[in-house]
């Protein structure tokens, strides 16, 4: 295992099993009701988690390991903290602070639809392997060279993120004290040497294929399996409960 | 270079924009497919395939900056040097597209709105720049080092102001405080340009010394003043 393979976390749940296309199109569809959920229905956006957090469980994908990998959007997290003092409009006293109260919203609004943006495609990110997911892609009609590119880039980065690892290594053992801006210089270097090799690399992997007569296509007759309606219907009640939340209280509001 | 912040999640940016950015970044990719085949074409495939996997290993090098706080290239101008704007900006937008649906790094539905920032706009910027820039600048390694600097920066700036546009136009109504906002994002990719103008101007020099026929900035020729000969580090 190594950095490349992204999230996935074998096993063997009903998520699991279902197809990637499948989950693919759930995701979208369950983001696009995040962010279509007005930001003022508040238990909305409590039924949402409630409803990922079941699928997360029936995953068995323990909790500790989804909020770890929240992490990834904290950045954003500033511009939420910010909306209540920058936004306009009637300021409230909240404890000791005053702020603005569409401003409270925005930043509640971005901090609720961003951590379940990310725990939803974090969903499919842990239940699907990397094949799986440029399998679901090209039964949803992909165009077939930018899959190809994904995969060959897929396969291949293990071996330039390892020649990498095996650089700062090597220069470790030399005593070298990775810090601060002193080690750009070698971390520049190195990355001119991987550049090299990798498209060396391609050339020999080009050079190989042409010589197993490879004209441009690859010839695959196999395409990844069709879903069928029982797993369509199982996967999209997930999003569908969570459009119909959205829309009732659009409606409502 | 604290790439993360420029992963956009969900509904920062309202669906219209979103959408319309979306389909502009589909037709631009589907040029630069087009485009990078006419130049390599068969050889596309595995070529394309091994200079992604070179931009996402750049990616994964983490460094330290300060403490607790570490950072990664972003890689336009990287690869706009290496791989000129077309092959470029395809390898780019297959590593976004790569971190949002195994990573979970940004949203589904941002996916044009990232790809359009990331991927186009901090590419052709960078590959407009450098193309500038050793038009007045002497084709040695200092030229080709500062001109490939230069274009880091204003390539991570744009693409935040890239950010910046997207929020002006579908984002929260911040009323006078989106000049504060805009400042705040701006400056800090100025900073976070410079580190990444250290690292992309390193490797491309040390790439041009060493085979340069493989940096399309130069387009073929080698530098005028060729450094003592240099062996690859390994």
């Amino acid at each position: 295992m190594s950095a490349v393979d992204g999230l996935h976390r074998p096993g063997d749940s009903p998520l699991h099993r279902l197809r990637p296309q499948v989950k693919i199109v759930a995701l979208v569809a369950f983001t696009c009701a995040i962010a279509a959920t007005p930001r003022e229905a508040v238990w909305a956006f409590g039924v949402h988690a409630l409803i990922l957090a079941g699928l997360f469980a029936l995953a068995r994908i323990p909790a500790g390991w989804v909020f770890t990998r929240s992490l990834v959007e904290s950045p954003f997290l500033v511009l939420a903290l910010a909306f209540p003092f920058m936004v306009e409009g009637p300021a409230v006293h909240v404890w000791f602070l005053q702020v603005s109260e569409p401003g409270l919203w925005a930043g509640w609004n971005l901090l609720a639809k961003a951590t379940l943006g990310v725990w939803a495609a974090l969903l499919l990110a842990a239940t699907t392997p990397v094949a799986g997911v440029l399998a679901g892609l090209s039964r949803l009609r992909c165009p077939e060279i930018l899959l190809q590119i994904t995969a060959f880039a897929i396969r291949y980065a293990h071996l330039t993120v390892a020649e990498v690892t095996q650089m700062r290594l090597a220069r470790l053992a030399r005593c070298d004290d990775p810090r601060f801006l002193w080690q750009a210089g070698a971390l520049a270097r190195s990355l001119g040497t991987v550049f090299i090799r990798s498209f060396e690399r391609g050339e020999r992997v080009w050079q190989s294929m042409a010589a197993r007569g490879y004209t441009g296509r690859l010839p695959l007759e196999v395409g990844p399996a069709p879903a069928s309606a029982l797993q369509w219907t199982a996967a999209m009640t997930a999003p569908a409960v969570a459009a119909a939340v959205a829309a009732w209280t659009a409606v409502n509001a | 270079m604290e790439d993360l912040a420029l992963h956009i999640p969900t509904d920062v940016i309202d669906g219209p924009t979103s959408l319309v950015t979306a389909l502009i970044a589909a037709i631009a990719v589907a040029w630069c497919t087009v485009a990078a085949r006419r130049g390599l074409d068969e050889r596309l495939v595995p070529l394309a395939g091994l200079a992604t996997a070179f931009i996402f290993a750049a990616q994964m090098l983490n460094f330290p900056i300060a403490a607790g706080v570490s950072g990664h290239l972003l890689g336009g101008a990287l690869a706009a040097a290496l791989l000129g704007p077309w092959l470029g900006a395809l390898c780019v937008t297959v590593v976004i597209v790569i971190q949002a649906l195994l990573f979970a790094d940004g949203a589904v539905t941002a996916l044009g709105l990232n790809v359009a920032n990331m991927a186009l706009i901090a590419t052709f910027t960078a590959y407009g720049v450098i193309a500038l820039a050793l038009k007045v600048l002497p084709r040695t390694r200092w030229g080709l080092g500062a001109a490939v600097f230069a274009a880091s920066i204003v390539s991570v700036v744009a693409a935040s102001a890239g950010f910046v546009l997207q929020f002006w136009v579908g984002g929260e109504p911040v009323g006078q405080s989106f000049g504060a906002i805009a400042g705040a994002i701006l400056g800090t990719h100025v900073l976070v340009g410079i580190g990444e103008g250290v690292i992309t101007a390193g490797a491309v020099t040390a790439v041009a010394v060493a085979r340069p026929d493989l940096v399309h900035a130069l387009r073929g020729t080698p530098l005028a003043q060729p450094a003592p000969a240099v062996k690859e580090a390994s």
